[in-house]
């Protein structure tokens, strides 16, 4: 079968694929760094707790009690179907020409022929890793022994501060390995995004595969293109581990 | 400086601090001492609001802890603790971990905060260790940096919550002489201990807590050598024995 490797469809469709590949990478940038703000936002709204007062009930029921459903809601459901959801339903109902809720008019009208996919392929991908950043976040943050938060508020740093500059960035070394996890996850995952329509590697392999009926080559070749990007990502990682380690 | 007023604390069902009436003179030095689990630690932590109290009051200066619309960081400020297990910042080095407070809360320029800090460093006899970080010094050197982080906000009231019981007997001494000398430059200082020789040479006062009650308090002549309490004299007698 290996004699009959045809390389001349890689190189036939070759722009397709460096635009795929192209895509891919801007999908995953965009998705991690969404994914992560998101996530740190509620990673710290799950935690976010006050022993009494008016605030422990706002707390529990305006921040806890949404960060909580939301968390449950994409870790529980399949990302293939909150792609479909996020792009047949969500997108067309907060962008469209007349009945949109947040974009409307000729705007509207240009974002969705051009930027159509790739807003919902990004949307559902970064709010899907927000869920599980939120978990790592969370995790990290509640790994951190209770005697530095004590230190820094007795030293008089409010909630913020001791946040920012004493519990995440210790938290945040703990949290590489599994967030350069979720990155290479959300990487792979970026292939679903081919179920609507989004040219990247996926959707070129399966382009080219269906214009010659040949299955090895296409196929075989974005594999290798994912093994050497999520190698590459995992190296990033382990760079920044390093570079983070406490002295 | 400190004036407690039918303090109680529960954990749970578990009622750690029972009806605790006292008061604290500024530039008074008070041990604490007791068995553990008799709520000395919970004590002290309430004073800061580390924990908070379950009812009665409690003034510190000018704060009323107890009260629920008091600025928790000012009173924080105003009140320096240090821990038995150090808790430096493990990420920050020596100086960063006590320019933080200065910087943070007070608003100092980084260049002020660090002539404080350098100053505290010299006051610990730690200048040379600045830019090492936590894990690179011994457990007496780290008490002593958290020590002057402690003082980085220049507190009123320093709280010491078992400060020499994670420590190595050889550098017990290295931490009690620079509180002793702080006792000597005028602080009013509240120690949580289990150091009863330094309880005796420098406090003006020892309170004996047992069972989360202050059962006893006086002079340190009058606690240890002539106690009231047949609590206190049994205790007294089981930890000066061993030492």
């Amino acid at each position: 079968m290996f004699q009959g490797f045809r390389t001349e469809i890689i190189v036939e469709y070759w722009p397709l694929f460096a635009q795929g590949l192209w895509t891919t990478v801007q999908l995953t940038m965009v998705g991690i760094f969404f994914g992560t703000v998101l996530g740190l936002l509620l990673g710290v709204a799950k935690i976010a707790k006050k022993d009494f007062g008016p605030w422990k009930w706002i707390l529990r029921f305006f921040v806890k009690l949404p960060a909580n459903i939301y968390v449950s809601f994409f870790r529980g459901t399949p990302l293939f179907v909150q792609i479909l959801l996020i792009h047949f339903a969500l997108v067309p109902a907060l962008i469209h020409p007349e009945s949109g809720l947040l974009i409307q008019g000729e705007l509207a009208l240009f974002l969705k022929r051009e930027y159509g996919a790739f807003i919902s392929g990004a949307l559902a991908l970064s709010l899907n890793a927000a869920a599980y950043i939120a978990e790592i976040f969370r995790a990290g943050i509640q790994s951190i022994d209770r005697g530095q938060i004590e230190a820094a508020r007795s030293l008089g740093l409010n909630y913020f501060d001791t946040m920012k500059d004493i519990v995440i960035p210790q938290a945040f070394r703990r949290m590489l390995p599994p967030l350069g996890n979720e990155a290479i996850t959300l990487l792979k995952d970026s292939s679903l995004v081919s179920a609507i329509g989004l040219a990247e590697l996926a959707y070129a392999a399966r382009t080219a595969a269906g214009a010659y009926a040949r299955y090895w080559e296409p196929y075989l070749f974005i594999s290798v293109v994912y093994l050497i990007l999520t190698m590459g990502l995992s190296y990033f990682v382990h760079c920044l581990e390093k570079r983070y380690q406490t002295p | 400086m400190i004036q407690i007023r039918g303090l109680n604390k529960y954990f749970g069902s578990k009622h750690v601090l029972k009806d605790i009436n006292c008061d604290i003179q500024k530039n008074e030095v008070v041990c604490i001492i007791g068995p553990s689990g008799s709520g000395k630690s919970t004590l002290l932590r309430c004073l800061n609001a580390l924990e908070i109290s379950s009812s009665g009051q409690i003034e510190v200066g000018s704060f009323v802890v107890t009260d629920p619309r008091t600025n928790l960081n000012k009173l924080r400020a105003y009140v320096g603790m240090v821990f038995q297990r150090f808790n430096l910042f493990p990420h920050k080095t020596v100086l960063q971990n006590i320019m933080i407070a200065p910087v943070k809360v007070s608003g100092l320029s980084k260049d002020q905060a660090e002539v404080i800090a350098s100053d505290l460093l010299l006051r610990v006899g730690l200048s040379e260790k600045a830019l090492s970080f936590p894990d690179e010094l011994s457990g007496g050197q780290q008490q002593r940096v958290a020590i002057a982080r402690a003082l980085a906000m220049n507190p009123q009231i320093l709280l010491f919550d078992e400060p020499t019981s994670a420590l190595d007997p050889e550098m017990v001494g290295e931490v009690l002489e620079v509180m002793k000398s702080l006792a000597h430059s005028g602080k009013t200082m509240i120690i949580v201990t289990h150091e009863m020789g330094f309880a005796k040479e420098v406090s003006d006062r020892v309170i004996f807590m047992d069972q989360g009650q202050i059962v006893e308090q006086g002079t340190s002549q009058k606690i240890f050598q002539d106690a009231d309490n047949e609590r206190t004299r049994a205790f007294l007698s089981k930890v000066l024995k061993v030492h």
